[in-house]
Parts: C-alpha cells; sequence; structure tokens
C-alpha cells in the first residue's frame, strides 16, 4: 500500500498571489508533488472549508479581521504553519500604509481620488474590516516555519517542501534565500 | 614591534601589527567577520555589535578591540551567529525594510549580512516607526526608513569632505539621523555626489536618484556570492555594483 498523503491548504491574506504564482511555477515539479500531497483548501482546489492538515502554507500578511479569523483557523487546523513570501513574514508592500493614519489612506482612496464619481467610504458589512496597521503572521499566532522571498522562488519553495516532507534539516542554499 | 605578534582565530594562527584591531587583522589575514558599522577607512564606531566575536571566551566587538598577543578568538560559531542573527533582525523591525520595493535590494550590506547569519525571518515585533523620505536634493534621495545608524556618513562627511552634513540626534530608541541645516533638508546642504558620504552606507538610506534598479535581478552585487566572498558595497567599485568611485 502506497503511504498516505500529506494533506496542504494554502492561502492568500494581505497577498497578491505572487507566491501562489511561485507554486504553480514549479511546473512538471508539480506531478511529482501530486504524487505526495493532496490539496484541501486552498485557491487552487476553490474548497472553501478547511479541515485538518499536515501542513498550511500562508502568503500574504493580516490587514483585516477576515485575515485574522482566517489565521487563527488556519493555526488550529495545520499542525505545522509556514509563512510564505516578504508580507507574510514583515507586511511586505500593503504594510507600507502603516506610514498613514488608517483614515488618512480610506479618505485618500475613496474621498480625495482622482475621477471618483460619488465619492464614499465603503462600509458594507460583507465587507471585513481593516485593522488599523498590516501585520506579518507571526505577531498573530505562532509560525513554525518562514520562506522569505517576494516570492519565494520555485526553486526554493521546491527544496523547503521537499527537505521538510523528507523529515531533513531546513537548509536553503545561498541563492535561494532573498527577501525580494 | 616584534615581527610574530599573533592571535588565534577559529584555530588558524592570525598575525597583526600594533594598532590593529581583531577586525582589522582579520580582515588582512583574509578571514571575514560580518560587520556593518566597521569600513577599513574610517575608526572603529562599535555600534552595530554584528562584529561580535568571542575573545578568550568574552562576547566583544571585533572592530573595537585590539589585537594582542596570545588572544584565543571565536567567530564562526553557532552561538554568535544566533547572537548575530538576533541583532540583525533587531536592526530590521526598528526600521521599515521592504526589501522589494527598495533599490538598493541585491546590492545592500545589511541584506547580505542578514543573508550571511542565515536570518530567515525578522522574528521580533515589528516597530514600524514612522519616518521621513527627504528627497529635497537634485542628485540624492535620503530615505530614513532605512538608516541604521552607523554613522559611516556621518565620520564621512565630517572626517573625509570637512562638510558635516550628518549627524545623529536623540538617546537609545529616539536616536534618529538629522541633516545639519535649519530646514533639515538635504537639498539646503552642499553635498554632492562625488562627496565620500555619497559612499559609504551600508543600506539603502542614501541612494543616487535617477538610477533606480539598473541591474537586473540575478546579476546584483550579492545576487550569487556571499558577502563573505564579493566583500563590503562600499569596497566594490560603481561599475561592479557597489558605491565606490573608480
Ligand atoms: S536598505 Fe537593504 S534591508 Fe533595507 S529595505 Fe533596502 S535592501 Fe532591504
Ligand atoms: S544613512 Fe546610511 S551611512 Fe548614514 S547612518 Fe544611516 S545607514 Fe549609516
Ligand atoms: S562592525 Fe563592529 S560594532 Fe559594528
Amino acid at each position: 500500500m502506497s503511504e498516505p498523503k500529506v494533506k496542504i491548504a494554502t492561502c492568500s491574506l494581505a497577498g497578491c498571489f505572487g507566491c501562489h504564482m511561485s507554486l504553480l511555477d514549479l511546473d512538471e515539479r508539480l506531478f511529482d508533488l501530486a504524487e505526495r500531497v493532496e490539496l484541501d483548501r486552498s485557491p487552487l482546489t476553490d474548497i472553501k472549508e478547511l479541515s485538518d492538515c499536515d501542513l498550511g502554507l500562508i502568503e500574504g500578511g493580516v490587514c483585516n479581521a477576515e485575515n485574522v479569523h482566517v489565521l487563527m483557523e488556519f493555526r488550529a487546523r495545520c499542525k505545522i504553519l509556514v509563512a510564505i513570501g516578504a508580507c507574510a513574514l514583515n507586511g511586505g508592500v500593503p504594510a507600507m500604509r502603516n506610514q498613514f493614519d488608517l483614515k488618512d489612506c480610506l479618505e485618500e482612496s475613496y474621498l480625495r481620488g482622482i475621477g471618483l464619481v460619488n465619492p464614499q467610504i465603503p462600509n458594507d458589512p460583507e465587507i471585513p474590516l481593516l485593522l488599523d496597521q498590516v501585520h506579518p503572521l507571526h505577531e498573530v499566532v505562532k509560525i513554525d516555519y518562514f520562506l522569505p522571498g517576494c516570492p519565494p522562488s520555485a526553486d526554493a519553495i521546491w527544496t523547503f517542501v521537499n527537505q521538510l516532507l523528507s523529515d531533513q534539516p531546513l537548509a536553503l542554499p545561498y541563492t535561494q534565500i532573498h527577501y525580494d | 614591534m616584534s615581527e610574530d605578534q599573533s592571535f588565534m582565530l577559529d584555530g588558524r594562527r592570525v598575525p597583526f601589527q600594533d594598532g590593529q584591531t581583531v577586525m582589522t587583522a582579520a580582515l588582512a589575514a583574509g578571514i571575514y567577520i560580518p560587520h556593518l558599522c566597521f569600513n577599513p577607512e574610517f575608526a572603529p564606531h562599535g555600534s552595530c555589535r554584528v562584529c561580535l566575536v568571542k575573545v578568550n571566551g568574552r562576547v566583544q566587538a571585533a572592530c573595537a578591540t585590539p589585537a594582542a598577543s596570545g588572544q584565543i578568538v571565536q567567530n564562526e560559531t553557532g552561538e554568535l551567529r544566533e547572537i548575530r542573527r538576533g541583532i540583525l533582525q533587531m536592526l530590521f523591525v526598528e526600521g521599515n525594510h521592504v526589501c522589494p520595493a527598495c533599490e538598493k535590494s541585491g546590492a545592500c550590506q545589511l541584506q547580505a549580512v542578514a543573508y550571511y547569519v542565515g536570518m530567515l525571518a525578522p522574528h521580533y515585533t515589528h516597530f514600524y516607526p514612522r519616518r521621513p523620505v527627504d528627497a529635497s536634493h537634485p542628485e540624492a534621495v535620503i530615505d530614513f526608513n532605512r538608516c541604521i545608524l552607523c554613522e559611516l556618513c556621518v565620520r564621512a562627511s565630517r572626517d573625509v569632505d570637512g562638510k558635516n552634513i550628518f549627524a545623529v540626534q536623540g538617546r537609545g530608541i529616539q536616536a534618529h539621523l538629522v541633516v545639519n541645516t535649519t530646514s533639515g533638508k538635504l537639498g539646503a546642504t552642499d553635498f554632492s555626489l562625488a562627496d565620500k558620504a555619497a559612499q559609504v552606507c551600508p543600506t539603502g538610506a542614501i541612494l543616487t536618484k535617477h538610477r533606480g534598479y539598473e541591474i537586473p535581478i540575478g546579476q546584483r552585487l550579492y545576487d550569487r556570492k556571499p558577502i563573505s566572498v564579493v566583500g563590503d558595497v562600499a569596497t566594490v567599485a560603481e561599475s561592479k555594483g557597489g558605491r565606490r568611485h573608480e
């Protein structure tokens, strides 16, 4: 009997999906990966409900109430939780708004923006409330591993996932560690 | 001065001359000790603490410790690597380092030293300080978000350029870099790109205007080889992706 597959969930919080694109950049290595893992909740499967997983990969920082909720759920259901990419690690480009008050950001975008018709700040109850600052994941829940990069290259993801799945010590070669 | 003065560094005999520090003697022997505020052309500053080594069992800054005969110095140990990593992480969370949006990325000494000590993430809680960007000068821009207070620009401007344009004001967490003019703006000074002060910043805090992202990713100074091999950004010529004027 073949070994049971490792169950992986992924999501993008305050990110740009670049890290997920990098994951897809694994190209033909994805076939190899598919032999060993099964995807649970992920933008790639469109499964909405998270079940208990071995591994959770999270891209993006935390910028709104829904992000916090999803992150806590991932922490509760994933045995190992990994922060992937600059935004998950330090807030990244979205955290550049931390230089300004939230009110000023909203007014700049929705009241003072060029060419706005009927300017108003969106407040539909369906829209998650923004946090006053963007935060990296480790400031909200415990993170087990960090993979830097904007995005991390497919090679870095491949090295990392292989070492993790085969219980090897994690060690990325020099050219696979970068913050941009 | 005796000819055979030496100390031991990670089991290797390192000769030195009077007046040399553990750092300068190691450098002369081709041994890399990670550092940020040290630059061989200037008097040691001892502020960043990245160069911590163990001298006879005691943790000391290599750049500020005079070399002495018979010293037993440890440099590349797991313990020191961890201390250095912690210092780097503190430097990162204390400022705002958005590397993907920084023109110096790939040729930044702060980043390169962080890679060298294996820093994967900043670990600590981010301060997200609110600091200005000064673009008032026609040729250069200062992004205070990236300043690590190494005072290399201060030293270069005062001691080499004779202009005394920069200073560090305030103490402890209040310490910050200022420009010595009434307006506090670089544009109001006689700062020039030919200044030594324009060639020494180890980070992306002082940048030349109109030249962002010139070198493609993969070919930048520290993209392929670590800083221990490549050397400091201030010692590498501009044409090779560093800061030094030829
Ligand atoms: S100065 Fe260096 S560490 Fe800071 S943002 Fe720029 S590249 Fe990154
Ligand atoms: S601007 Fe650069 S050289 Fe000057 S103190 Fe800051 S980091 Fe050092
Ligand atoms: S290099 Fe020695 S303290 Fe900064």
